[in-house]
Formats: C-alpha cells, sequence, structure tokens
C-alpha cells in the first residue's frame, strides 16, 4: 500500500451508509414499462433505430451513437417500442427529454450476442469500438462514454490508471456492494482497460469505510500479474471527485481547464469497469446497472440491480416506500444529487443512488442569515477557493472578479454550503454566476462576430466605392485626352472616343435600369399589399393609398419600358462584337507576315540541316498565314454582306463620308478667310448643314465598321 | 406525488450564526470571570447593562430599518459586541460612557454600514476608540486588583459598585479602589528604567499578577474556540508572535527602556484582542493568508502605539488600523485553488 496523500478542505457528513448494505444485491422484478432517455450524458443524443410497434430483444441496440462522443442504448429486456418522444428524465433542470418507452413481455429473449474470444489478440480499435457498441459509459458521474476515455491512449501517454472506488457521497453504497460481490468482474474490466491504455501503474482509490470492499478486491488480486495498488484513503467528502482522488493517491494536481489525461492519469469508475468486462467477454451491452435505494422513507434500504430504464417508482415499491413520510426524492447523494418530482422519472446510467428522505432526514433549509465572513467555506474548499468572496461577486453580478477568483474551478461539491453558518444556499450562487458568465460570453462571441461581419461588409463597400472612383477617373482622363486628340486633330472633327464611351455607358445604364424597374415593381408590390391590407381592416388613407399604387404602378410601367427599350438598342451593339474579333485578325495576319519575313531572311543565312527545319518552319508559318490571311478576308467579307443586308454600301458609305469631311474642312477655310458678315453667315449655315451630313455619315458607318 | 425541487447539497451541518455567537460567549466565561475575582463586581455589572443596550439598540433599529426582529435578534451578535465592549472599558465607567458606546457600536458602526455581516469596522473596537478619545477621564479610571487593597478580597462591594456606576460618588471613593495599569506605570515612569519602574511601581512589581490571570483566562477561551473551530489559527498566532517578536528585539538591543515580550503578551488587551477581537470575521481579511497578514500588522502596531503612541494600549487603534487594510489584503492574498501553479493577484477585470 503506497502513499496517501493529502487534499485541501473537504467535510464529514453523516455516512447513512449501514442502511443499505445488510443485504446483499438484489433483482428487481421485471417493471412493465422502460423509459430509456436517448440522451444521459454530454454529448450528442443517440439516434433511435427502432420504429413504434417493433418488437425487441434483450440486448438489442434500440439508438446508435451520433458522433464522437455519444453513447449506444440498448433494449434493456424484450417489449414492444411503445413510443418514442418526451418523457421525464433525471436531469436538475426537470425539463422533458426524448426517451424510448419499450413495453416488456417478460420473456426476457436475448439478441444473439457473444463475447470476444480473445480480445488481447485484437486490435485496439476493434476492441475500442466494440466497447463502444456496447454503449458503455462512465457509472460514477457524468455519464461520459467509456470508449472516447479509452482512446486517449493514442495521443496522450498514460502511465497511471485511477480507478475510482472511493464513493464518498453519503448514503451511496451501489459501488461498496459491487466490489463486494463482483470484485472478479471489476479486476477482469481493468485488465481489458490496462491492455488499452498500457499504464504503468494501476491504483484503487478506495475510502476507509468500506473494509468489507477491500477485503474482496484484495482477495481477488491475489494472484493477478498487472501492477495494482489498492489505495486506501481517509474517508472525507469529496475525496471521490476525480480531481481530489487523483491528489489523494498520486499528490498531482491536474491543472485547471486541462483533463487528468494531461498529466498521464485516467480515471476510471469502478462500476464502468464492470460493465467492460461484461461486454468483452459476454458481449453484453450495458443494459443494467446497481442502484442504492434507500432513505428514512424506505422500509427495506437496499440495493437493486436494475434495469436501464426502470421508472423510479418500481424501485421504491420494491423497497416498500412510506408514501407519508416521502418528502424529498433525491437522485445520486445528497451533496450533489438532484431531486426529482416525478416518481416515473426512469433509471439512466448514471443512477447510482435513489434517496427517498423524509422530513427530518432532508428538512428545507433554514432561512438564509447574512454572511459573516466566518470563512469556514474556505477552510472546506476542495478547489482550494475563496467560497465566500466568490458569494460576494456572485450577489454583486461582478463577474471578472468571480472569474479572476478561480469560478471556474468550483467542483460545485457543496462543502461550503454544508458548513455554511448562515445557510446561504452557495453553490446556487455559483451556478448563477457560472451560466451568467457562460451567456455572457456567448453574447459577446455573438457580438463579436456581428462586428467582424459589419467591418468585412464596410470594408468591402469602401473598397467597391473606391474601386468605382479609379474607374470614373479612368474614364475622365481618357476623355479628356480625346479631347485634346480631338482638338490636336481639329481638322477631321471625328467624335471617335466619345462614342466609345458611350458603348461602355450603355450596359451599365441597362442594368441601372432593370434594378430601377426591379425596384419599382416591388414597391408596387408592397404598395398593393398595403392597400389590400387597409381594405380588409378598414383603415384611414385608403384613399392616399389607391393614388399611391396608381402612381406607382405607371412608374413601374415606365421603368419597364425604358428598361425593354434600352436593352433592344444595346443589340445590334451586341452584334458589333465580331468586330474584334476583325481587328485581331488583321492584327494576327500582319504579325505572321513580319514572321515569314524574318524566317526568310533568316534562311538565306543557314544551311545543312538547320536549313532543311527551318525551310519545314517556314512553310507552316506561310501555311498559317494563308489561313489567317483568309479567316480576315472572310470576317471583313462577311461584315461588309451583313451591312449590304442592310441596304447599306459599306464602301461607297465609306467615300460619302470622307467627302463630306472634306467639304466641312473647305468650309472651314474658307469661313477663316472671309471677312464679309453676309458671306460669313451663309458659309455658317452651309457649314453647319456640312457637318451635320459628315457626322450622320460617320455614325452611321461607325455602325457597320469598328472604330 | 408531490415533491419538492431543490438544489443540492441537500444536508447541512446544524451550525448556525447563533450557535457561533453562542460559543463565542461561553468562551469569554473564564475572562469575565477572572475579571470579576481581580477587579470587582464592576465587570459584571457593565455586561449587564451593556448587554440590555444592545439588544434594546439592536431592536430599535431593526424595527426602523423594517428587518424581522425575532430572526435577527436570535443571531446573538448584538450580545457579543456588547460583551466585547463591557470587558474593555474599565469597570467603575459610569453608565453613560456604557450607554454611548453601544449606541455607536450598534447603531453607527454596525447598522448605518448595512447590519451584520457589512460592517467595516469592528463595533466594540469604534466604540472603545470613540469613548478613550471622547471620556478620557473615566475611559482611564481602571480599577486595582484587590491584592493591592489589603488582606481577603477587598473589592468595592456589588452596591457600592452598582452606586458608582450609576449614580455619583465622591472622587475619594474611586481613589481608594482604582489605579494605574501596569501599561500606564510603565508609559508614565519618567526617565526610570525598566527596573527602577518595577522597584518603585507597586501595580507593577506585586499587582502585575492579576493581569497575567486574566490574560491566561482569556488564552484559555481562545483555545477553547480554537479547538472548536470557530476561529482558525492564523490571526491570533501570528498577532502575538509580531508582537512578540517587536518587543523582544527592541528588549534585546535595549532591556533598560523597553519592555520584554512577556510582558506585552501578558497586560492590556492582548489576548483579549488575539482571540476575540481581531478574530471578528467580518471586518478582518477572509482567506488564511490574508489573516495571517492582517493579525501581524494588528501585532506590530499595537507595540508601535504601546511604546511610541500617546496611549498606554493601542488594540483598539491598531485593530481598527487592520480593519481598514483588510480589504485590501483580501485583493492581494488569494490562496492557490487547485490545479494552479500560483495564486492569483488582484481585483481582476476593470477593477
Amino acid at each position: 500500500m503506497g502513499k496517501v496523500f493529502a487534499f485541501h478542505g473537504g467535510i464529514h457528513p453523516p455516512e447513512n451508509k449501514k442502511q443499505s448494505t445488510r443485504t446483499p444485491i438484489r433483482d428487481m422484478p421485471l417493471p412493465k414499462v422502460l423509459y430509456i432517455p436517448l440522451q444521459q450524458h454530454i454529448g450528442i443524443a443517440a439516434s433511435p433505430v427502432v420504429n413504434i410497434g417493433d418488437r425487441v430483444l434483450k440486448g438489442q441496440m434500440i439508438a446508435e451513437p451520433v458522433g464522437r462522443i455519444s453513447a449506444a442504448l440498448h433494449a434493456p429486456t424484450s417489449g414492444i417500442i411503445r413510443s418514442i418522444g418526451p418523457h421525464p428524465v433525471p436531469h436538475a433542470s426537470g425539463l422533458d427529454s426524448d426517451c424510448i418507452c419499450i413495453e416488456t413481455d417478460g420473456k426476457e429473449e436475448w439478441v444473439e450476442h457473444h463475447g470476444l474470444e480473445d480480445y488481447t489478440r485484437l486490435e485496439p480499435g476493434t476492441l475500442i469500438e466494440h466497447i463502444r457498441q456496447c454503449g458503455v459509459a462512465g457509472m460514477g458521474g457524468a455519464g461520459f462514454p467509456t470508449d472516447v476515455k479509452l482512446h486517449l491512449g493514442d495521443n496522450h501517454i498514460v502511465n497511471t490508471l485511477v480507478i475510482n472506488a472511493a464513493e464518498c457521497e453519503p448514503y451511496i453504497t451501489a459501488d461498496d456492494m459491487m466490489m463486494r460481490e463482483r470484485a472478479d468482474e471489476i479486476l477482469g474490466g481493468i485488465k481489458v482497460i490496462s491492455h488499452l491504455l498500457k499504464p504503468s501503474h494501476i491504483m484503487i482509490g478506495i475510502e476507509d469505510n468500506k473494509p468489507q470492499a477491500i477485503h474482496a478486491l484484495e482477495a481477488a488480486l491475489k494472484g493477478c500479474e498487472l501492477n495494482i495498488d489498492i489505495r486506501v484513503v481517509p474517508t472525507k467528502y469529496p475525496s471521490g471527485g476525480e480531481r481530489q482522488l487523483i491528489k489523494l493517491l498520486t499528490g498531482i494536481e491536474v491543472p485547471s481547464g486541462r483533463i487528468p489525461a494531461d498529466i498521464g492519469i485516467v480515471c476510471q469508475n469502478i462500476g464502468t469497469t464492470a460493465a467492460i468486462y461484461r461486454a468483452v467477454h459476454f458481449g453484453e451491452p450495458l443494459i443494467s446497472r446497481v442502484v442504492t435505494v434507500t432513505g428514512d422513507a424506505v422500509a427495506q434500504p437496499q440495493n437493486l440491480n436494475v434495469l436501464i430504464g426502470t421508472p423510479f417508482a418500481d424501485l421504491l415499491d420494491a423497497s416498500g416506500v412510506y408514501e407519508n413520510k416521502l418528502y424529498r426524492l433525491v437522485m445520486g447523494g445528497p451533496m450533489m444529487g438532484v431531486t426529482v418530482e416525478h416518481d416515473q422519472i426512469p433509471v439512466i446510467k448514471t443512477t447510482n443512488c435513489i434517496i427517498a428522505a423524509s422530513t427530518d432526514e432532508m428538512p428545507p433549509a433554514p432561512p438564509e442569515q447574512p454572511c459573516i465572513r466566518c470563512g469556514m467555506c474556505e477552510q472546506v474548499c476542495p478547489a482550494e477557493l475563496l467560497p465566500q468572496q466568490l458569494y460576494w461577486f456572485a450577489k454583486g453580478r461582478e463577474f471578472d472578479k468571480a472569474k479572476n477568483h478561480n469560478l471556474f474551478d468550483c467542483i460545485e461539491c457543496g462543502a461550503c454550503a454544508y458548513v455554511c453558518p448562515s445557510s446561504i444556499p452557495l453553490v446556487q450562487y455559483y451556478r448563477f454566476a457560472k451560466s451568467e458568465i457562460r451567456t455572457e460570453e456567448t453574447e459577446q462571441r455573438k457580438a463579436d462576430h456581428a462586428r467582424e461581419r459589419f467591418e468585412a461588409r464596410q470594408a468591402r463597400l469602401e473598397r467597391e466605392q473606391a474601386e468605382k472612383e479609379a474607374r470614373r477617373k479612368a474614364r475622365a482622363e481618357e476623355a479628356a485626352r480625346a479631347q485634346q486628340a480631338r482638338k490636336t486633330a481639329s481638322e477631321t472633327p471625328v467624335a471617335e472616343t466619345g462614342s466609345a464611351a458611350a458603348v461602355t455607358a450603355a450596359p451599365v445604364d441597362v442594368k441601372a435600369l432593370k434594378t430601377a424597374a426591379a425596384v419599382a415593381r416591388t414597391k408596387l408590390k408592397k404598395a398593393r399589399t398595403a392597400l389590400k391590407n387597409a381594405e380588409d381592416k378598414g383603415l384611414d388613407g385608403i384613399d392616399t393609398l389607391r393614388i399611391t399604387v396608381t402612381t406607382l404602378e405607371q412608374k413601374a410601367d415606365a421603368a419597364d419600358q425604358a428598361y425593354k427599350d434600352a436593352e433592344a438598342s444595346t443589340v445590334p451593339e451586341q452584334a458589333a462584337a465580331p468586330a474584334v474579333d476583325l481587328k485581331t485578325l488583321k492584327q494576327q495576319v500582319s504579325i505572321m507576315r513580319t514572321k515569314i519575313k524574318k524566317a526568310e531572311t533568316a534562311l538565306a543565312e543557314l544551311d545543312g540541316e538547320a536549313r532543311a527545319q527551318a525551310e519545314q518552319d517556314l512553310s507552316t508559318l506561310r501555311q498559317r498565314h494563308e489561313e489567317a490571311d483568309k479567316a480576315f478576308k472572310a470576317a471583313e467579307q462577311a461584315q461588309i454582306d451583313a451591312a449590304a443586308a442592310q441596304g447599306v454600301d459599306l464602301k461607297k458609305l465609306k467615300i460619302d463620308a470622307a467627302m463630306a469631311r472634306a467639304a466641312v474642312t473647305k468650309l472651314e477655310r474658307s469661313l477663316a478667310k472671309t471677312e464679309e458678315d453676309e458671306a460669313r453667315a451663309a458659309l455658317e449655315a452651309e457649314l453647319a448643314i456640312a457637318r451635320a451630313k459628315a457626322d450622320t455619315l460617320n455614325n452611321t458607318l461607325k455602325q457597320h465598321e469598328p472604330a | 406525488m408531490s415533491l419538492i425541487r431543490m438544489s443540492s447539497p441537500h444536508v447541512y451541518k446544524t451550525n448556525t450564526t447563533a450557535n457561533v455567537m453562542r460559543l463565542v460567549l461561553l468562551a469569554t466565561l473564564p475572562g469575565i470571570i477572572a475579571m470579576t475575582v481581580f477587579f470587582g463586581w464592576g465587570t459584571l455589572i457593565q455586561l449587564v447593562w451593556a448587554g440590555a443596550l444592545a439588544v434594546a439598540f439592536e431592536a430599535i433599529i431593526l424595527k426602523i430599518r423594517r428587518r424581522p426582529l425575532g430572526f435577527y435578534l436570535s443571531d446573538g451578535s448584538a450580545l457579543v459586541t456588547a460583551l466585547l465592549l463591557a470587558v474593555a472599558i474599565p469597570p467603575f465607567a459610569p453608565w453613560w460612557v456604557t450607554a454611548v458606546g453601544i449606541f455607536v457600536a450598534i447603531v453607527i458602526a454596525k447598522h448605518l454600514y448595512g447590519g451584520l455581516g457589512q460592517n467595516p469596522f469592528n463595533p466594540a473596537m469604534v466604540a472603545y476608540a470613540l469613548l478613550l478619545i471622547s471620556f478620557p477621564v473615566e475611559m482611564t479610571r481602571w480599577s486595582a486588583p484587590f491584592v493591592l487593597n489589603g488582606e481577603g478580597w477587598p473589592v468595592a462591594s456589588f452596591f457600592d459598585t452598582l452606586g458608582a456606576i450609576f449614580g455619583s460618588v465622591d472622587s475619594v471613593w474611586y481613589d481608594s479602589f482604582t489605579g494605574a495599569t501596569p501599561l500606564d506605570e510603565l508609559r508614565h515612569r519618567g526617565g526610570l528604567t525598566n527596573e527602577e519602574a518595577w522597584r518603585q511601581s507597586v501595580v507593577l512589581s506585586e499587582g502585575i499578577g492579576a493581569w497575567h490571570a486574566v490574560s491566561a483566562a482569556w488564552l484559555m477561551g481562545g483555545i477553547f474556540l480554537l479547538y472548536r473551530k470557530i476561529i482558525t489559527w492564523h490571526a491570533p498566532i501570528s498577532m502575538l508572535l509580531a508582537l512578540a517578536i517587536c518587543s523582544a528585539m527592541f528588549y534585546g538591543y535595549d532591556p533598560d527602556n523597553y519592555a520584554g515580550p512577556f510582558f506585552h503578551l501578558s497586560t492590556g488587551a492582548t489576548m483579549l484582542a488575539a482571540f476575540f477581537i481581531i478574530t471578528d470575521p467580518v471586518s478582518s481579511a477572509t482567506s488564511n493568508r490574508g489573516r495571517i497578514i492582517f493579525g501581524a500588522g494588528i501585532g506590530v502596531l499595537i507595540f508601535i502605539i504601546r511604546t511610541w503612541g500617546n496611549y498606554p494600549d493601542g488594540v483598539a487603534f491598531a485593530v481598527l488600523l487592520m480593519n481598514l487594510a483588510a480589504p485590501f489584503i483580501d485583493i492581494y492574498s488569494q490562496p492557490r485553488s487547485y490545479g494552479h501553479s500560483k495564486a492569483n493577484k488582484g481585483q481582476g477585470g476593470k477593477a
């Protein structure tokens, strides 16, 4: 037996364990109905794989795990699925949750199941998957799926396995009785865990108030090849708390916010080890557990082997409950258990005890008195916190200070509230503060998220604005340059770039028009709805609304019309698209011509093999040139044809345009020379006509030929 | 089936504030007996008078504050305050001095700050300091121990004492039953060395045994409280140690002019303060480490005030000064919590 360390604080409440250890574990008579909650632990609820009306066999899977932290559920006995839906469950919230309801048929017909022949020869993954499929979950506290803990060996070095047999809460004797009667199964389970995690050291932590259990374990351990230590720890609540037990056995503290595996320790409850044993050696899923039924309000306090899903009422009946004495029904121990208000609440995988307490046994808490800062809470706090400071902070909603005083290291063991001379329900204050802080943090996260999104949107809008601005500037500059160019080439007054700008502007206009039309339509729709609403309810201002609707109708029509017109007018411009191709084709042809010329020059200087190669290249080039030329000409012809099809002779048009331009120039010159007013006026009139003609011709020409 | 829903835990230790106060009252018994034996009936009369006043004031103020009378009166905290003040003031102090003191303690120092658990200063010490400053004559008229008055148990008779407290008596009458305390003697010894003062003063040479005995009685009560886990050892032990170390250092340096550690520990209100006054949880530091600092501060301050201050004893002022510092000490004396490599300091957050 190794050294046992100590943890700070702790209390010695009356144990009340003797009552329920007088008789051996008894099997419960089969209940008529079982309610199996889909969620019995943190993580994700299992998903049902049976339907209402199905007949299920004992041990058949009825819900499969979803995701990593989730546990399978199995039918505890054979029967018919009656319903799947909300039913009261054992949870502090008192809320209903989804349960599978099985009506038992009393036949206890097992599904085909068999154990693993030699688990030591299996892949660890396969073995763990088998345990997962058997729905094994922690049977001490939180009901954490066991397979997740068994995987810890993958990414942690586990050197110590701690088996939690402390059972420090008063009243509870389920683990005690298990050890007395099923030490072999427990040892078998430990062997499986040890095989998977390969710890160098295994410690069973057990309080010194269970001498018979210690004896049974020692007897079972005889001849065991594993390095297992039974460490007897002094009876003190909460020595069974995971972190407290680790401190007791190893002297090491689990760092705040970390898990024991981070310091190479894995903790398993003693009940879980037995469940693992049965799963591995017999293929039996976790469908029953030992539950202590005790308290002053039952005639026969005892430990029962109970099917998961059995309503509390059946357990109480089996133990002879005094209905008139029953005041408070607690699931779990008196320190951390939760009260249940409903006796149809079922036993789940973590239900280790049910206390049917009388008023004398668990009287209502006396009224809360002012805190006198006596500090007794600090003396007993196993997490070494300052409970009364936390209380003041929780009361004053000073959550930052509470966090700074390590509120989240509180394990809610209730030792502080137990000793408080002012009867302050301290644990409730901490729960309140914790939930407030959690809510605050969630909201903060949400707000941060929203802010980030808003900022991103703002940045995007700014960027778009800047880009738009840059584009507008570029266009303006180009226009200015064009203006300049027109000025310098004033002899040939051809509007070149202006129309180009107009062409690019046109699609934007179409888009804007489309949006405008859509907006107008939406507005109209809204106005119509409002009008209808107003008519239905006989509200005031119907007339105004009607007028608005008519106006909007007109507007929408106008917008639609404008959009359609604009769209129609852009179509011929789209026809000009191949013109771009023509230009590139022309360029390509000229590039190739240059290449050919270069190649010919190079060819003259070459001889031998290189020459042959070059000649080959040249011929390919020529071929390509011809092709390109042909394509170009074809495109040009197509354009001319297209123009001709519209009744325009492109060539004639060109000539006409040139002549008109020449006439304009001529007139301008003569205007510059003439000094008589009359003659000037006549010339100016002529010039205006000539210009108009030239512009028209130019425009027509532009429509058929790219600029 | 109608069952109740309750938050855990479901069991409580039967240990109420009233219980704590009752045990504190019980623990003062040896001290009260010793004081009565050595200084006469005055202490007992003051106790009863102060207790009655305290309950009356508490009831009135609770009524004004519209608090449930029975619920708050039964916690016994007013009685403890009254008791501490009654044993601190001289046994022959006139009735109105006690009345003023109790009024200040209960009404001003306690309830004006919000009642039980909210007062930053120890109510009894606030009252004592106020009385000492306001009524120096009455507050320094300490009875002489009976051993100085002659054979037998020659204390002032019960009715004489009653008359002295509630009526008026000749100042000559006072002279025959009152005298300087050892701390007074040492304070006002002129240029005498310790040894000379001892030889000259009857109080120091013969009467000091009374103070030793009373101190021992308070110590007994303190040990009882420690045993019953009503108080922790941190504040008392650190205060006594600090006082002993300070006095030992100066005594070792100059034994003629400074009193020794034993003298400091066994006279005046040292023991009463250590176990009954600075352990008042409301106004002291709260963590164990904080209480050590708190107690040590008081010990040092007592020595400083006794040695260089204007008053022969400095417990009240020392306690009040450290009461001021208690919240600050609390902020910087958090314990290291489980799973943390070091203790947090400061308030955290924006404070």
